[in-house]
């Protein structure tokens, strides 16, 4: 049994303990907001928040999270800075089809917790391992400033 | 016809379980011969069976049903401002369901009895039909007002989901007089408002999908799970056209949730209760794979194939004037041949399918793009008919035309692994990522030779067009319609139709056939191609001509007022002519292209900086779109941003090599998309018009490659003739 701890919450799994967490969230928890998109950390659709850092879940075995703060995108909203995130999103309409956009919002929303006013450059910097095949990167970036003026 | 109506609405509603207004109308082939039978009030046959878009619900709200799949292109929230304005509803109160797999009800309207997405019609096709619903429904509410109330019909106001008669001052939600409204007669004929009186349609009507988008409750296929279900991960054969020879599972099985090992025509599945076991297990399989039959070309020999084809003429796929006599003629010819690679959609979700088979029938859960082609083909392998394969539809994690499978690849798939089954459990077949790169049904790799004729004045005279590439519509269900004296209309739109007055013109083709290599539309289709090679041509001209680009479009483009007024609004924004500073050791250039594709008209003008490495940054964007009534404008302003990234990223890295016959990429390390800081800005300018919506999922592709090309070429004096782009051309 692997014990996680998913946002606020305990759960026990019967899962190999090289499970990628993505997996255990999706197969297991039937949290599916948190999407598969390379399996190699290449896109950054999986995109959770462990101890507040951003991970790729799917190359993030469950075993190297036992006892740590796992969050994803079912909780965000919890977070001040999560729920200013997700409005300005709205407010953009930043999305396109959607399936990267829970892991665009988790980097952002770790981003803009570590810096409450990203240049242009740090947006770069920090949302770079996150594709969006639709390419809603111009908006992306629009709803971080927007997010930003919002938490000033 | 109105028995027949009211017979159906009280069953619909019965079906439904609820209280509410649910409304349809007839095709006016229907709506015809229903006329003939007045009287009749016999529960009507298939045949008769209404379209149902819209339900009111009695607590006020709006429920539009939509046939087509939201795949990004922002078609729930497009259908639905079409419908809720004229319906004169709430937005707030909107929302969007899709519809059901029924060809019957939600057949494309430009497809004949076909229903799908693509082609960048959803909003084309539905235009009329949306606003004749809304319409309906509103004019059902209004009559039901006006009896309860008994007042005039032409004194009541319909506003934001209220119906008010101003002298009594009475007032009603949509909701009160759901249940009155539909006992009305459905009108046979609406009044549809005057441009001037919408208030959603050209307004900013918010995306529908926006919220389950953004805390992670949206449904995508790969989000589905039932009761029992199992998933299935398979061991595809490593060649286009190898086949299982045999396999060994005992590995595989012993992995701790893996169930099942079945061989398909497909390959091997592997069947687990979780993907990450059912990885595993197919990770573990042994096959020996039967070679013998296999493509094993790489995409250098199809290349030089394609070259040596282009050497002697094609069949014709336009011919204007007498070009051979024009190049006899000429003072001067400039030529150029250009080179695309395959391209892989590369969807964020990899293709996927939930299949169900159930004692009566079965039941699919899709990102579905093409209802009526994958309902037929699972109903044949399953010995059902059509309708007994219900089809729920999702959103899909991206498309771009991949999930429109001519041969219904994914989703037979999955069919075949439950009929490998017998059934016994419903199946979640899951590709990972190397699976969907490696599938193929790319966009063809094509090669193109392009001559223009010069005359002693200096004028354009002749213009020849050769392109060599796969057939997409061979072998699909369109193959009749689109494919005429062997020209293949989408391998050559854009070139065939180029809109430039050149009097002596020649465009013909060759179509290989015995490349077995799966080739599909791809976002744009052919102008995904035939836009680079006539956009970038044309300026090489322009340079030997010593005109300027802009200029030299405008003067061929006389015939061509929307290509032109784009062209103009474009450049104009951009300021066109006017110098574009550049830092110490870097070169910066602007280019212009335009080109039209799915009935709309986009011109962009790109500004890039070239560095002494001769690496790119794509620095502007800007854009003048012409694609009828603006719907929704932000949509259009989203979709032309997001075309500008998507299309940057094959002009500057996409690519799909075959080796030996073997895809080389397998994921995105290989297969690199545009990422963030690679993004330019892009500013998007819309012509004012009253015209009919045509599409915008795709229009906003084609002119983008040429259009930074050419800023290349302006900065530069290169022209760059094979994408994606080599930069090692453009050191200093």
């Amino acid at each position: 049994m692997i014990k996680l701890n998913v946002n606020g919450k305990p759960h026990q799994l019967d899962v190999a303990p090289d499970t990628p967490l993505l997996w255990a969230l999706r197969d297991t928890l039937q949290m599916t907001g948190t999407k598969y998109g390379c399996g190699q950390a290449l896109c950054g659709a999986c995109t959770v928040h462990v101890d507040g850092t951003p991970m790729r879940a799917c190359t993030t075995p469950v075993s190297a999270v036992v006892g740590r703060k796992i969050t994803t995108i079912e909780a965000i909203d919890a977070n001040h800075v999560g729920k200013v995130v997700q409005e300005a999103w709205r407010k953009l309409d930043v999305v396109q089809c959607g399936y990267c956009q829970s892991g665009q919002i988790m980097s952002a929303v770790a981003l803009l917790s570590q810096n409450r006013k990203p240049s242009d450059a740090d947006i770069d910097d920090a949302m770079s391992g996150n594709l969006c095949r639709c390419a809603t990167y111009v908006r992306v970036r629009a709803a971080i400033h927007e997010a930003a003026k919002a938490l000033a | 016809m109105s028995e027949i109506i009211i017979e159906n609405l009280s069953r619909r509603r019965f079906l439904q379980g609820g209280a509410g207004l649910t409304l349809g109308f007839c095709l006016p082939v229907m709506a015809a011969a229903a006329a003939g039978k007045s009287g009749v009030t016999v529960a009507p046959s298939a045949s008769f069976e209404p379209n149902a878009f819209l339900r009111i619900g009695a607590d006020n709200s709006v429920t539009v049903m939509s046939k087509h799949l939201e795949m990004g292109q922002g078609t729930y929230t497009g259908l639905a401002t079409i419908l809720a304005d004229e319906l004169d509803a709430d937005w707030a109160h909107v929302r969007v369901e899709g519809a059901a797999a029924d060809a019957k009800r939600y057949n494309n309207t430009f497809w004949g009895p076909t229903q799908g997405t693509g082609g960048s019609t959803a909003m084309a096709n539905s235009w009329d039909q949306m606003r004749k619903a809304g319409a309906a429904g509103r004019a059902m509410l209004v009559s039901a007002a006006a009896k309860r109330w008994k007042v005039s019909e032409a004194d009541i106001v319909v506003r934001d989901s209220v119906v008010s008669h101003a002298a009594s001052g009475r007032k009603a939600s949509f909701g009160e007089l759901a249940l009155d409204a539909a006992n009305e007669t459905v009108p046979a004929e609406v009044k549809l408002k005057d441009p001037k009186d919408f208030r959603l349609i050209g307004k900013q009507a918010k995306r529908k999908d926006s919220a389950a988008k953004t805390n992670g409750t949206a449904q995508f296929t790969q989000d589905v799970f039932l009761s029992g279900m199992l998933v299935a991960v398979v061991a595809h054969p490593p060649l286009f056209g190898a086949t299982v020879k045999s396999f060994d599972a005992t590995k595989a099985k012993a992995i701790k949730g893996v169930v099942d090992v079945v061989q398909i025509p497909q390959g091997v599945a592997v069947l687990a209760t979780d993907t990450w076991s059912a990885k595993k297990g197919r990770d573990a399989l042994a096959v020996t794979w039967d070679e013998s039959k296999a493509f094993k070309l790489g995409s250098d020999e199809i290349l030089a194939r394609y070259k040596e084809m282009a050497r002697k003429p094609g069949l014709i796929a336009k011919q204007t004037g007498d070009a051979d006599k024009a190049f006899a003629g000429a003072a001067k010819v400039v030529s150029a041949a250009f080179d695309f690679p395959y391209l892989a959609h590369a969807a964020m979700e990899p293709m996927n399918c939930v299949v169900h088979l159930k004692a009566d029938g079965c039941e699919l859960w899709n990102g579905e793009q093409f209802q009526t082609v994958d309902q037929g083909r699972v109903a044949a392998l399953f010995n059902l008919k059509p309708e007994q394969v219900k089809i729920n539809m999702l959103y899909a994690g991206g498309s771009f035309g991949r999930r429109a499978s001519t041969q219904s690849d994914y989703v037979m798939e999955a069919a075949h692994i439950v009929k490998a089954i017998n059934g016994k459990a419903p199946v979640k077949l899951v590709w990972l990522r190397e699976d969907d790169m490696r599938a193929g049904y790319y966009r063809p790799l094509f090669h193109h030779a392009l001559e223009a004729a010069l005359d002693g004045d200096g004028k354009l005279v002749g213009w020849r067009h050769r392109l060599v590439g796969q057939s997409i519509m061979a072998g699909s269900p369109f193959e009749s319609m689109m494919i005429k004296d062997g020209v293949d209309h989408v391998s050559v739109e854009g070139a065939s139709n180029l809109p430039y007055a050149i009097p002596n013109l020649t465009v013909d083709l060759h179509t290989p056939t015995d490349i077995p290599v799966p080739v599909l539309w791809w976002r744009s289709v052919g102008s995904s191609h035939t836009a680079y090679s006539t956009e970038v041509f044309l300026d090489q001209v322009a340079a030997a001509m010593g005109k300027d680009p802009v200029a030299l479009r405008l003067e061929l483009l006389g015939a061509h007022p929307r290509h032109a007024g784009v062209l103009k609004l474009a450049a104009e924004k951009a300021n066109w002519g006017t110098p574009l500073k550049a830092a110490a050791g870097e070169r910066r250039g602007r280019g212009v292209a335009v080109h039209e594709s799915f009935n709309s008209f986009v011109a962009q003008v790109a500004e890039v900086t070239i560095k002494k490495d001769g690496s790119i940054k794509v620095d502007r964007i800007i854009c003048a779109v012409d694609c009828g009534t603006a719907i929704n404008p932000d949509n259009i302003r989203s979709q032309v941003e997001g075309a500008v990234g998507f299309a940057l990223s094959a002009a500057l890295s996409g690519e799909i090599t075959l080796n030996e016959g073997r895809v080389v990429q397998g994921n995105f390390d290989g297969y690199p998309l545009l990422r963030i800081g690679d993004m330019p800005a892009v500013e998007v300018h819309i012509v004012p018009s009253t015209s009919a919506p045509t599409g915008i999922g795709e229009p906003g592709v084609p002119p983008l490659a040429p259009a930074v090309a050419n800023a290349i070429a302006a900065a530069t004096g290169k022209f760059l003739h094979r994408m994606p782009f080599n930069t090692a051309e453009l050191v200093a």
